[in-house]
């Protein structure tokens, strides 16, 4: 096993440290900047869509794979952005400027979401989330005159500086750089006092508290900043959609939105992107196991959610480290070959919590 | 003027009184010991120090000031750490992490800063694990630097959780049962720890104990606790030796 042997502080701080990272990370980078080389425009637009989700993944992963806030409604502010975003655009205002709007205005909402909900916990904090978004989109449907409502409305294209970004590789890029400034951020933030005080709050909100963290506030932000992602994802995955309706933003998103980072594995923001991989290449996936299907099976409504549903089932009972466990896991087998032990991973009970508080 | 000051201190949930009228004094640079049978009171008296739980009467004042006034997240702003029963650290983060929401109350913080990362922040990080470090040497506990939390034994996570404690820098520490699940080898590093802790960094020790030999060892004065009510304060021997005290945990002579 490679051990770091640490010489200054500064390689705690650092983001990639082991050369084994820096160039896993990097050769992704390099794939995705060379990928308009490689890829149909098709494909690259299915890819711009990925990014989108991807990004709205990292947004729920702040909120509840680091402070452990759970969200089944996290497709409204992805909604949210979106919508502020087209009708922004569509009024003329510039493309950065729509995004930055989009990202802000989603994040205040959510913001006062998490204001609201900030005593609440586990069921009863998934079932107000979930409302939540089921109100937004009736509220989104009701703003006919802003919206569209019900009939939907169309996206205009990007113009960025006053450049047309019509060509699929363009975009690309554009999508790529917002994504990386955003992993990067998150990352940034969550190696600062701020993301640690999420991560107490996830752990043991008591002692958060008697550490000097002010569980209410800490909960605004990852609402916040979490809902802030998700919008800027919105107004990017609202482009490549290129016609809004409220529908769109339903429980359906938000439950592959928690599909993505439930099996990305929750806490790391690798796990986000691993998630996104996995979840936007499944129904491709499902398309081909269509194939080998009886008929009758092939021809049963909803025979897509029901996979999703049964994905989700396997990793929180067989994996609940996600992708990102397994992917860790597998590393260590390699590294300590042959004597890699079952046992590191096994977690000792629980030690006994009487008298907790929440 | 004593450190820290309960004066009639009453927590009662519905009907039942869990602390009735208690009154004690903490001097500066002392080791005060709460002891007394289950469900005495003592977690109690800290979970009201620390506003977990809402004191229905009394005051506690830290030089002067009234706690009871105060948000739970601000009272180790005064300078009041403390540890818990049954250990509330940080399980899916390593030792290091935890040890820096230790230092919480001593940061400044600026979310969009952080999310950028100006050279600001890198500067604060590399101040937080200068004196995180500190702690790590004092409490000999370097090997665990990077070590998650929940793949450590009990005995280092308790270690894990004084070192928290002392990274937020308090005067004041208040320890739920310290040596509890620990064996005699462990309870005697931590009987010197706390001598340590008490004596190099100057910090004032109040701590709830079972363990009469370890108490005997490092506690200054002594209160017994029974029933919500205090029994007897004073040195260990006034206290072991007061009958009210031998009546509360053995019961009264047949």
């Amino acid at each position: 096993m490679r051990v770091l042997f640490k010489t200054s502080y500064d390689q705690d701080i650092d983001l990639l440290v082991l050369p084994g990272e820096r160039m896993r990370v990097g050769a992704l980078i390099a794939l995705a900047i060379l990928a308009p080389l490689l890829l149909s425009s098709y494909y690259l637009s299915e890819l711009a869509i990925f990014f989108s989700f991807a990004l709205a993944g990292i947004g729920l992963m702040v909120l509840t794979g680091f402070s452990g806030q759970v969200s089944f409604g996290h497709a409204a502010f992805v909604g949210i952005g979106a919508y502020v975003h087209a009708v922004l655009v569509a009024r003329g205002v510039p493309f950065p400027l729509a995004l930055a709007a989009a990202g802000l205005l989603a994040g205040g909402v959510g913001a006062a979401l998490g204001r609201a909900v900030s005593a609440m916990h586990g069921f009863y904090l998934a079932i107000a989330t979930l409302a939540f978004s089921i109100v937004m989109e009736t509220v989104i449907g009701a703003m006919e005159p802003v919206t569209g409502g019900h009939m939907g409305m169309p996206v205009p294209g990007i113009a960025l500086f006053g450049v047309a970004l019509e060509e699929a590789w363009q975009q690309h890029y554009l999508y790529l750089a917002v994504l990386l400034f955003f992993v990067w951020g998150v990352a940034n933030l969550m190696r600062a006092p701020t993301g640690r005080a999420m991560i107490a709050v996830r752990d043991s909100e008591t002692s958060a508290r008697s550490l000097g963290i002010d569980v209410r506030s800490a909960k605004m932000t990852a609402f916040f900043v979490s809902a802030l992602i998700a919008g800027v994802a919105g107004g990017l995955l609202a482009h490549q959609l290129q016609y809004l309706s409220p529908e769109t933003f339903g429980v359906g998103m938000s439950l592959k939105l928690m599909l993505m980072i439930v099996v990305g594995g929750l806490g790391s923001i690798s796990g986000a992107i691993f998630g996104a991989v996995f979840v936007s290449f499944l129904p491709n996936a499902i398309d081909a196991l269509r194939a080998l299907m009886p008929d009758g099976l092939v021809s049963q409504a909803g025979l897509e959610s029901f996979i999703f549903g049964a994905f989700i089932a396997a990793f929180i009972i067989f994996e609940p480290d996600g992708l990102h466990g397994r992917w860790r896991k597998l590393r260590l087998f390699l590294e300590t070959y042959p004597y890699y032990k079952r046992a590191t991973f096994i977690r000792q009970k629980r030690y006994l919590k009487t008298g907790r508080f929440r | 003027m004593s450190t820290l000051t309960v004066d009639g201190l009453t927590v009662a949930f519905g009907g039942i009184k869990a602390l009735d009228e208690v009154s004690f004094h903490v001097e500066p640079g002392e080791v005060f010991a709460i002891i007394g049978p289950n469900g005495a009171g003592k977690s109690t008296i800290f979970n009201a120090i620390s506003r977990i739980y809402t004191a229905r009467a009394g005051s506690i004042r830290f030089h002067g000031r009234e706690i009871l006034e105060l948000p739970p997240h601000e009272v180790v702003r005064l300078g009041i750490a403390r540890t818990f029963q049954n250990i509330e650290l940080f399980e899916k983060a390593t030792v290091l992490q935890n040890l820096l929401v230790g230092r919480h109350s001593r940061v400044r913080r600026s979310a969009w800063r952080e999310f950028l990362f100006l050279p600001g922040v890198r500067r604060g990080e590399r101040a937080a694990r200068r004196k995180v470090e500190e702690i790590l040497d004092l409490l000999d506990m370097q090997h665990l630097r990077d070590a998650l939390v929940c793949d450590l034994p009990y005995g280092a996570r308790k270690n894990v959780e004084l070192a928290r404690a002392l990274c937020a820098e308090p005067e004041l520490l208040l320890l739920d049962e310290p040596a509890s699940g620990l064996n005699p080898e462990e309870t005697a590093d931590m009987s010197f720890w706390l001598k340590d802790i008490k004596e190099e960094l100057g910090v004032t020790i109040v701590m709830v104990e079972h363990d009469m030999n370890l108490v005997g060892r490092i506690a200054n004065r002594v209160m017994a606790l029974a029933g919500g009510r205090v029994l007897s304060v004073g040195s260990v021997e006034e206290v072991q030796s007061n009958e009210r005290v031998q009546t509360a945990y053995l019961g009264a002579a047949a």
